[in-house]
């Protein structure tokens, strides 16, 4: 395991020190964007669309415009008279801020009220009188290639039907060869449903437009506010919004989990309606809006495993039909169209792969963020965790003796996997190998075999799955092209404390104690003594923000990084002060000191307030340093994950008797913050497993878009998570760390679903999409006896 | 998210509360905990215009046996039914239902006398008061009535309560040798409305045979509904495993689920079955005791 090098006061990397950010969060001191009330504030709310598809044939405002306070409706024709209906995505695509004639999909932004509260605000949106014109909507991504389906984008120059792309990566022709000749190969069509991100915190803003300085500021719920000033330079630049007049503030946020990396409409209009009233303008989102826009997942995927009779698996090929509603919003680095989805090959060693997707567009709202994933991996293991348990099942052989022949052995590190990623470190064997001891696997499968002799439904899944984070080179990742480096700024005072700030966002990942403990490590400064600041663009640095499990590898890695620049400049001074040669100086936690004579030294303290008072001559006075990081390689977490349940035959009742989750995300910052973070992950893991899933009726109108029909669980649903960990430090990141928050969302889906179904095994049930509830059980167990 | 203009009024007795939706008419309507309108208010399902609110009222929250009957006041909360002695040790069926009523933070507030005023099928409490054979007590412009509870429920958010009547009291069977309840709902998650749910309650003479029996669904009808076949099968008699069984498909055939995002009607059908049966065994087996 992992030793620490500071004491505990010190707090550097691998003490579970407590979160600086707490005492503020837990007596709820926390300021949000709902917080922040600036003097003379109105109010917007947005008028929704009831239908999934419909013309606009008018938009009345009067009687909303009579209500005392309702002081402006701006619909899509008055942003268009400054050219800002539209905005482009992330991916080259095209979205609607408000429509001038068409709504593509139920709830979308049709026009805003602005109000001088929200109450009135309110009552405007409901006197609002649209005239709608309904028409067929496209529901089912299966249909949206017919010959006879509507062109949904006829806007878009050169879109001839409702596909948007096509994307493939390995050798189409020698995958397919090697499964025509294969001796086993195991099929199966699988859905991961579309789900919600959920966050406690909705999506809004506070824009606030000076029109004497022109300078705009906007409070935004935002992973990513660097990235967010320069879309709006990008975006409104020619209504007079340059991008050193934008200043966004992201203050506390109340979970991201990727659904606030995106640009909403509302944003835009919120921005637009301060620019033209010359009043501070805020914009909340109510629950339902926030559940029934944008979405994550969304994959049907058509998978192939091929093996010899013994299990050596030879190919894999999967075929998705990817539905992104109305517009490609996805929120990818700019040349991965379908993010790492070619992460799918998973933790075992085979030549053979081939991956391709089609993306169409249906009259759903858009969205593709990664929900607390790094892009599509959720999906890519979904499909080769379902399927190498499929064929342990084909084969009759322990899906945990598949998987350990199946491995990528801890000696062909890094790894090339055959649809290109260079895995960095692992020891997949022994991650297993932990879980199966902990959770006591063989024990588990004797009491299955004894039970299912009475009849009993028990299951043991087992996922070990292999991450892909922390995007990322800038050879290959850029959002608009802006490379996904990351940064860090440290300022040591003359008094030895210290503010560090970085590029990155926290959402509750704990970064004020997390980065603090790495500088802590670095520099011998206790991490009391470290203010971490973020989301403020004018004064942090630029970064491209919190998401895909990107802050430890790449703005964590930029701090370790700028503390060991101190640290030289440091060397120096203490050199000075002790009146030595450079050379002569060497370096333990906290202290320099004269080689040979350790009780010559002076402290990182004393050396920081020379810096400011006892300047070596020549030297540039001041403790500061700056790093921007570009990660060389993306580090790869990996983990083996064991869920035991007992199904009800009768009801189809599903209980989670155990779960163990072994992580391996190289070394740890703080054990406890990554303990919370496998929690919670896990929780969202169970999530789509066992309950979420947004559904739709054939008109397109969303069936569960309240928290009492879209079911987020909650500790009462949790099991008791039993965690644990290997550790195999990333071999190129600085500190050896790899990135965890995602993990646990990611292998947990399919552990519980290999579990269930393994449960069910024994009627004959072969395959079970989730969410897996216990309705749908009930309904299987009824068609298979 | 946000209600419609609504004026509120606080009512201190009964009589005050009456006098108020007399004055305002059809656009008052009585609130205690609000639990079950405000989220409506809040989506605009519902728009009064004038909110009564009765939650102050005192007088109204107890829970006492007197001669026949355990009484309630309409105004108890839910927790206050949780952690209340009497409850605990002699009234095994509220318990079972309030663990499973939507979650601490609304039972803290909600109050037992809404959750059957409310005339929600989906609601846990009529179930209970159907097994029992409960009688709803009502103040009104006449005065005091007594609603025996199979006049109470008329269709989906109506009942025997008109406008101006508040539900003052809940007088259902005192426990005694030889009764017991029980009541399980099948939900998908904690704090969801029942898939489908049951209430037993049977009174045993000292031979064991059955001189009572009430069995109550929860949200498998527009309307709470009474397994009246059930019942007439099993009063009289011994209860065996096999009229258990008996029951159980009775109450699967009789319901009228729909299906919708909780499951098929079939599913729910099936899970009618298994908790009736189960409950009956739990009930049987509380009045053994």
């Amino acid at each position: 395991m992992f030793k620490c090098k500071t004491s505990p006061e010190v707090g550097g990397m691998g003490h579970s020190v407590k979160r600086k950010e707490d005492a503020r969060f837990l007596h709820g001191k926390g300021n949000y964007v709902d917080d922040v009330k600036l003097p003379g504030m109105l109010t917007m709310v947005m008028v929704r669309s009831p239908y999934a598809y419909a013309k606009i044939k008018s938009i009345n405002k009067e009687k909303a415009l009579a209500i005392p306070g309702v002081l402006a409706v701006i619909t899509g024709n008055d942003l268009a008279q400054y050219n800002l209906h539209w905005m482009p995505t992330l991916l080259s695509d095209t979205q609607m801020v408000l429509p001038t004639d068409t709504v593509m999909h139920q709830s979308q932004e049709v026009c805003a009220v602005i109000a001088t509260d929200r109450y009135i605000a309110v009552d405007g949106a409901e006197a609002v009188e649209v005239d709608y014109e309904p028409m067929q909507a496209i529901v089912d991504p299966f249909k949206a290639l017919d010959e006879d389906a509507p062109l949904l984008r006829p806007d878009k120059e050169g879109q001839e039907d409702n596909q948007i792309y096509h994307w493939e990566r390995g050798d189409r022709a020698k995958t397919d060869e090697v499964i025509a000749n294969a001796d086993v190969v195991v099929k199966e069509r699988i859905y991961l449903p579309r789900i919600h991100v959920a966050s406690i915190e909705t999506c809004g803003c506070v824009a606030s437009y000076d029109k004497d300085t022109q300078k705009l500021l906007v409070y935004l719920t935002t992973q990513a506010p660097h990235a967010i000033r320069t879309v709006v330079a990008l975006v409104a630049g020619h209504v007079g919004l340059s991008e050193e007049k934008i200043r966004i503030i992201s203050p506390d946020i109340g979970g991201g989990f990727g659904g606030k990396v995106p640009v909403y409409p509302a944003y835009v209009v919120a921005i637009a309606a301060t620019f033209l009233i010359g009043k501070p303008v805020k914009w909340i989102e109510d629950r339902s809006e926030n559940l029934v826009n944008g979405f994550a997942r969304d994959y049907h995927m058509d998978c192939e495993l091929a093996a010899t009779k013994e299990g050596k698996i030879q190919a894999f090929k999967v075929s998705t039909l990817a539905d992104h509603g109305y517009t490609d919003s996805s929120a990818n680095p700019s040349k991965y169209p379908t993010g790492m989805f070619s992460i799918c090959t998973g933790s075992y060693d085979y030549e053979h792969a081939f991956a391709e997707l089609d993306a169409v567009y249906t009259n759903k709202a858009p969205g593709g963020v990664a929900y607390r994933c790094s892009f599509r991996v959720t999906e890519a293991v979904h499909a080769i965790e379902r399927m190498v348990d499929k064929l342990a099942a084909e084969i009759d052989k322990d899906p945990a003796l598949l998987r350990l022949e199946n491995f990528i052995k801890k000696e062909q590190f890094p790894y090339d996997s055959p649809l290109g990623w260079s895995y960095d470190s692992g020891d997949y064997e022994a991650t297993l190998h932990k879980a199966m001891e902990m959770i006591g696997y063989e024990d588990y499968k004797k009491e299955q075999a004894e039970k299912r002799k009475e009849g009993k439904l028990m299951g043991i899944g087992i996922c070990t799955f292999t991450e892909v984070v922390g995007a990322g080179p800038s050879k290959d990742f850029d959002i608009l092209g802006i490379a996904m480096f990351d940064s860090a700024e440290i300022r040591v005072h003359p008094t030895g404390k210290a503010l560090a700030r970085f590029g990155t966002k926290s959402q509750g990942q704990g970064h004020e104690t997390t980065y603090a403990q790495i500088l802590a490590e670095e520099l011998g400064i206790p991490y009391t003594d470290i203010e971490i600041d973020e989301g403020d663009t004018d004064t942090a640095p630029y970064g491209l923000g919190t998401y895909a499990s990107r802050s430890t590898p790449t703005a964590g890695a930029a701090a370790a990084i700028a503390a060991r620049k101190l640290k030289d400049k440091g060397k120096k001074i203490a050199a000075h002060l002790l009146e030595v040669s450079e050379e002569d100086i060497e370096w333990e936690v906290g202290k320099y000191f004269v080689k040979g004579a350790p009780e010559k030294s002076k402290t990182i303290q004393d050396v920081a307030f020379a810096a400011y008072t006892n300047i070596p001559p020549g030297m540039e006075p001041g403790f500061e340093a700056t790093h921007y990081y570009d990660p060389p390689n993306l580090t790869f977490p990996n983990g083996a994950y064991i869920c035991v349940v007992e199904v009800e035959k009768e009801t189809g009742a599903i209980d989670v008797k155990r779960f163990v989750a072994i992580d391996d995300c190289g070394n740890i910052i703080n054990p406890m913050i990554v303990e919370g973070q496998v929690h919670g992950g896990l929780t969202q893991g169970i999530a789509p497993a066992m309950y979420e899933g947004i559904e739709y009726d054939d008109e397109g109108n969303v069936l569960n878009g309240t928290l009492m029909d879209y079911l987020v669980p909650t500790a009462v649903e949790s099991p008791h998570w039993e965690t644990g960990h290997t550790i195999t430090p990333s071999p190129h990141h600085p500190l050896g760390a790899k990135g965890v928050a995602e993990s646990p969302t990611v292998g947990a889906p399919p552990a519980i679903a290999n579990a269930i179904i393994d449960a069910l095994a024994p009627l004959g049930i072969k395959h079970l999409d989730i969410p897996i509830t216990p309705a749908k059980v009930w309904e299987a167990i009824q068609a298979h006896s | 998210m946000i209600p419609a203009n609504f004026i509120y009024h606080k009512a201190t007795s009964v009589k005050e509360a009456i006098a108020l939706v007399q004055t305002h008419g059809e656009e008052a309507k009585y609130m205690s905990g609000g639990h079950s309108l405000l989220p409506m208010m809040k989506l605009r399902f519902a728009t009064p215009e004038h909110i009564i609110d009765i939650s102050k009222i005192d007088g109204l929250s107890y829970i006492k046996e007197d001669g026949d009957f355990l009484k309630i006041g309409a105004l108890t909360t839910q927790t206050d039914m949780e952690y209340n002695a009497l409850i605990l040790d002699k009234y095994a069926i509220f318990s079972d239902a309030i663990k499973l009523t939507a979650d601490p933070s609304v039972r803290n507030v909600g109050t037992i006398g809404g959750n059957i005023a409310h005339g929600d099928a989906a609601n846990d409490q009529p179930a209970l008061m159907l097994a029992m054979r409960a009688t709803i007590v009502a103040e009104g412009t006449d005065g005091e009535k007594e609603i025996p509870i199979d006049e109470f429920f008329h269709g989906f958010y109506m009942t025997a309560l008109e406008p101006a009547d508040i539900l003052t009291e809940i007088r259902v069977p005192k426990a005694k040798k030889g009764s017991g309840g029980a009541y399980h709902k099948v939900e998908r998650k904690v704090g969801d409305y029942a898939t489908a749910g049951v209430a037993v309650h049977v009174e045993l003479d000292d031979m064991g045979v059955c001189q009572e029996i009430g069995i109550g669904l929860t949200n498998v009808s527009a309307v709470p509904m009474r397994l009246d076949r059930g019942e007439a099968l099993l009063k009289g008699k011994k209860i065996t495993e096999d009229l258990i069984e008996e029951v159980g498909t009775m109450a699967s055939e009789d319901c009228e689920p729909t299906s919708d995002l909780r499951g098929s009607e079939a599913y729910k059908r099936s899970i009618v079955n298994t908790i009736t049966k189960r409950m009956i065994r739990l009930a049987l087996e509380r009045a053994q005791h």
